[in-house]
């Protein structure tokens, strides 16, 4: 049994926070130059140049690619021979995210009680954590600073097994053209279709982290995904939602087995500041 | 399109001289102002009490920043989304605030009030935070400083850019511009 000390995940939790915050990921910058180069918009144009004038700054000077450093939500996969010592996987993780945003000049964007105190935790915690336990003696962490304008822009839709692949095109698109310019435009679409109500929206927040226009192994939902794209990006809403060719960089698409008597489907949208990173300890 | 140089505060000869659509970059001193800090300056005005800065012919950014680092004049400072402050809006242009700058949809009842106050709505680019920290050169805290990050804060720009979306003839760059650009 391998010995993993929670002091080791809270020191890489803490740099993760700060440098996925700072330094956009290579892929995600590519795609901003590539729809430099195919957007018809002047005004759009005029967007796509500032957004990676932005991450050029953002990794040149250590500011935060977005004042809005977001919701810090992990995705742990957890192998099943390491045991872990010196604290609980929940502390852990919290004390790095305690640590990276407050050393790291992040900005503290979670209230304690939703509806009626909303006061500020001061720290950004708590996270949002899934852990799957899985074989071997690796733990590999992903992490995902979500910004708020984007997660309001998303939705879940318990669709009929018979509106098919027509429904959810309908479903995903009517979606994304009603968030228009509001969660920061080109933004990455994150669907999930299957699985329960609460299991769809963990698919479609799952299907963010994967490296962007990584296209979903089943060629059929590579084809949807490529579909979906199109469709979003004819609607005309371009970057920022100033009219233009690149309203989304890439549509991805994460399925799990349904209920014979249901289809469910959830929207999650990131902007183009698609901040992720993952470690394996 | 080369962008048109502007100075803040602002006249209703330059508002009136602006199009939905016109990429602009602003000189001068803007206010900002998130959800915490307008409920409290509508509070004031429904009870009929002063302000504690004159809005006559301000804009008023919404942003809530990251914390500045030793050096800086402020941290990553984008814009937030609008339609929260949809419900303040009108009262602000009421009282004289002439622009205000964020990103995404606003309702019906601000675009029409932006008519009736000669107002203008303009965009700055989301998610560009620290491109735009570098067109602040200088911020202080003027009023409610327990709001912390959405404190009223006094920043003075230079070649700040944003793009009008609302003007005060009641055009529409989000409506207009994805229509030029749908198949």
């Amino acid at each position: 049994m391998r010995e993993l000390d929670a002091s080791v995940i809270s020191e890489n939790v803490a740099q993760m926070c700060q440098d996925a915050n700072i330094y956009l990921g290579e892929e995600e910058y590519e795609a901003l130059k590539r729809s430099l180069e195919e957007e018809e918009s002047p005004t759009g144009k005029e967007v796509l140049k500032q957004l990676i004038e932005n991450v050029e700054i953002a990794r040149n000077e250590q500011i935060p690619i977005c004042q809005d450093t977001g919701f810090s939500v992990f995705f742990v996969q957890w192998g099943q021979e390491v045991h872990l010592t010196g604290g609980t996987l929940e502390e852990a993780i919290n004390e790095g995210v305690r640590r990276g945003y407050t050393e790291g000049y992040l900005r503290k964007s979670i209230v304690d009680d939703p509806l009626y105190n909303r006061k500020n935790t001061g720290d950004n915690t708590p996270a949002v954590i899934y852990t799957d336990l899985v074989p071997g003696d690796k733990v590999k962490i992903s992490f995902a600073p979500k910004g708020g304008g984007s997660e309001n822009m998303s939705a879940v839709k318990m669709l009929k097994p018979s509106d098919g692949e027509a429904g959810l095109i309908d479903f995903v698109v009517n979606h994304v053209k009603a968030a228009g310019p509001n969660p920061c435009p080109p933004i990455v679409v994150g669907v999930g279709i299957g699985g329960t109500f609460d299991r769809v929206a963990v698919s479609a927040k799952k299907a963010l982290f994967r490296p962007l226009g990584q296209p979903n192994p089943d060629p059929k939902f590579a084809e949807l995904e490529k579909t979906l794209l199109e469709k979003i990006n004819d609607l005309g809403v371009g970057p920022q939602g100033f009219g233009g060719r690149t309203f989304a960089l890439a549509v991805h698409i994460e399925t799990f087995p349904s209920h014979i008597a249901s289809m469910a489907a959830a929207v999650n949208i990131n902007c183009h500041a698609s901040r992720h990173l993952e470690k394996v300890l | 399109m080369e962008p048109k140089r502007i100075k803040a505060p602002l006249t209703d000869e330059v508002v009136m001289s602006l199009k939905a659509g016109d990429n602009v970059l602003i000189d001068g001193v803007i206010y900002t102002a998130r959800d915490a800090a307008h409920k409290k300056l509508v509070e004031l005005m429904d009870k009929g009490e002063e302000l504690p800065i004159d809005l006559t012919g301000q804009f008023i950014y919404y942003v809530g920043p990251t914390p500045a680092k030793p050096g800086q004049a402020i941290g990553s400072a984008g814009p937030t989304t609008s339609g929260r402050m949809d419900a303040y809006t009108p009262k602000m242009l009421a009282k004289g605030m002439k622009a205000c700058i964020g990103k995404g949809l606003r309702s019906q009842a601000v675009k029409d009030a932006l008519q009736e106050y000669k107002g203008l709505y303009l965009a700055a680019v989301g998610g560009a935070g620290a491109l735009l920290s570098k067109r602040i050169k200088k911020s202080e805290v003027v009023a409610y400083p327990e709001l912390g990050a959405e404190a009223i804060h006094r920043l003075e720009v230079e070649d700040f850019p944003a793009t009008v979306i609302n003007d005060a003839y009641g055009n529409d760059l989000y409506a207009e511009g994805a229509k030029k650009y749908a198949r």
